[in-house]
């Protein structure tokens, strides 16, 4: 046996958006085991919640995360919507379905371009980012802001989308669809990336399944879970299909988030489709009183939001569970076993997104 | 499997303008809509501090003695909460954003309104 070293990975490495720490215990260049450890950018917001009214803290949730916020934003307000039993108008349940879908392209995207970075691919990087600007340009259209949205409140939603301007951005995605196929292509078909991707971090449909793994980590071994299958807000009136690759490496990952990106516009199509005219938002009054547990299906994966109050206007608890924090677990048994050059490619292949992990 | 994917994409980028501008010599891009920064008007300002309640990042202060009423760039999320529930719709959403600054500080604005004398009420004679 050839003798044991320990090489840290990050918190500050160029691969990585964001920090995590790794000890990576070598033996030669195999990875034998991994230590895990967060803790760099802890904001508490958790314990945010019992200083602000429930109606700010909406603005507080979205800005949990800095990429999928407009879903943390949503999932909040549904939260308290389900504990204090209101009945959210129709067509703003469609709204956030749409804002929601344009949040999983816009990250997708993001990441996508970040993975071409990490295996060396700068060309497709910029390519990738290059279409997530038009993501990121209809979402500055729709709510006034790129990358915090800040649309979704209690009740309903803050801003419409008046008819012209949906039917103007279904048209507007087929010229965006056949550019996402041009740079899709790349990554599902091009062979210097399967090259690089191919028996990479592999992960078996049972470990997957039982590490917890959710999101694009659990499907692209092959299990079919998504919570939007659960059929909050307008999800139960659209037909969601679910992405599942079944060999469990990182070409799987990424060619199901690759894939991903065409069920988003489609859903955002049916969405529009049968998007129907009426009041965005309901009056607000009292204070929430008991507690409800919210999931909702994230770009990476099922996002809890736990939330209890005292009838006060101040709520007593929020506990945010992102799918980062599970997909931590399905990481170190992908990385037993692979080579130190492969670590960055699997590190970055769960779409780790750590400053939602510590919140 | 195929070799030269990128190709047809590279060639045609070398050939097209730049997709990215040269900012700040270029304006950036804005929508009617886009959230830059957010701006009093003291003239209709009634100082009900309900902006101040409002604020989920605790940006604004408002001084009712030296009328005067301050926001901290620095601290404010631009999320137009403020906005939204001003009653008299004194402050109003710029789309610009704010300029770089070197040093931390408040904005101050002063508060010119006055209330309105209420009319006189005519003495009822027997």
């Amino acid at each position: 046996m050839s003798k044991r070293i320990i090489v840290p990975f990050g918190p500050q490495h160029p691969v990585l958006p964001e920090p995590i720490h790794l000890d990576l215990v070598l033996e030669d260049e195999k990875v034998v085991d991994v230590l895990p450890s967060i803790g760099y950018i802890h904001r508490g917001f958790e314990k945010l919640v019992e200083k602000r009214e429930f109606t700010e803290y909406v603005y507080i949730a979205e800005r949990t995360c800095g990429i999928c916020s407009f879903v943390h934003g949503a999932t909040y307000c549904q939260g308290i919507e389900e504990i204090m039993k209101i009945d959210v108008p129709e067509r703003a349940e469609y709204l956030r379905v749409i804002w929601s879908e344009f949040s999983r392209l816009h990250s997708h995207l993001l990441w996508l371009g970040l993975f071409a970075d990490s295996f060396g691919f700068e060309n497709l990087f910029m390519g990738a980012w290059k279409t997530r600007e038009r993501v990121l340009d209809f979402m500055e259209e729709t709510t006034g802001g790129r990358v915090i949205q800040g649309t979704s409140k209690i009740g309903g939603v803050r801003r419409d989308i008046s008819s012209e301007k949906l039917d103007a951005m279904v048209k507007d995605l087929d010229s965006l669809d056949r550019e996402m196929k041009e740079l899709t292509t790349v990554f599902l078909h091009d062979n210097s990336v399967q090259h690089r991707l191919r028996n990479v971090g592999i992960i078996s449909r049972d470990d997957a399944y039982h590490l917890g793994a959710v999101g694009p980590t659990a499907r692209g071994s092959g299990v079919a879970i998504d919570a939007r299958k659960l059929g909050y807000g307008a999800y139960d009136r659209l037909n969601v299909p679910v992405v599942t690759d079944s060999c469990g490496d990182c070409y799987s990952r990424c060619a199901v988030r690759a894939k991903e990106l065409f069920t988003s516009t489609d859903l955002i199509r049916q969405a529009v489709k049968k998007i129907p005219e009426g009041p965005i938002d309901v009056k607000v009054t009292g204070a929430p009183d008991g507690e409800y547990f919210m999931r909702a299906e994230q770009p990476r994966g099922e996002l809890v939001h736990y939330l209890k109050g005292n009838g006060t206007k101040f709520l007593v608890r929020s506990r945010i569970r992102t799918p980062t924090l599970t997909n931590i677990p399905p990481l170190i048994k992908m990385l037993q076993g692979c080579d130190l050059a492969d670590v960055p490619v699997i590190v970055l292949s769960i779409d780790p997104c750590i400053s939602c992990t510590e919140r | 499997m195929a070799f030269f994917e990128m190709v047809k994409t590279a060639l045609r980028t070398v050939l097209q303008k730049p997709v990215t501008i040269l900012y700040p010599a270029q304006a950036a891009k804005k929508t009617p809509l886009t959230r830059g920064h957010v701006v009093q008007d003291g003239s209709r300002c009634i100082s009900c501090s309900i902006c101040v309640k409002k604020c989920p990042s605790q940006a604004i202060l408002l001084n009712k003695e030296a009328k005067t009423w301050q926001i901290d760039r620095f601290r404010c999320v631009v999320c137009n909460s403020c906005v939204d529930t001003c009653p008299t719709k004194c402050l109003s959403m710029d789309t610009q954003y704010t300029a770089p600054a070197v040093t931390k500080g408040v904005e101050t604005f002063p508060i010119t309104y006055v209330k309105p004398a209420k009319p006189e009420k005519k003495e009822e004679t027997k």
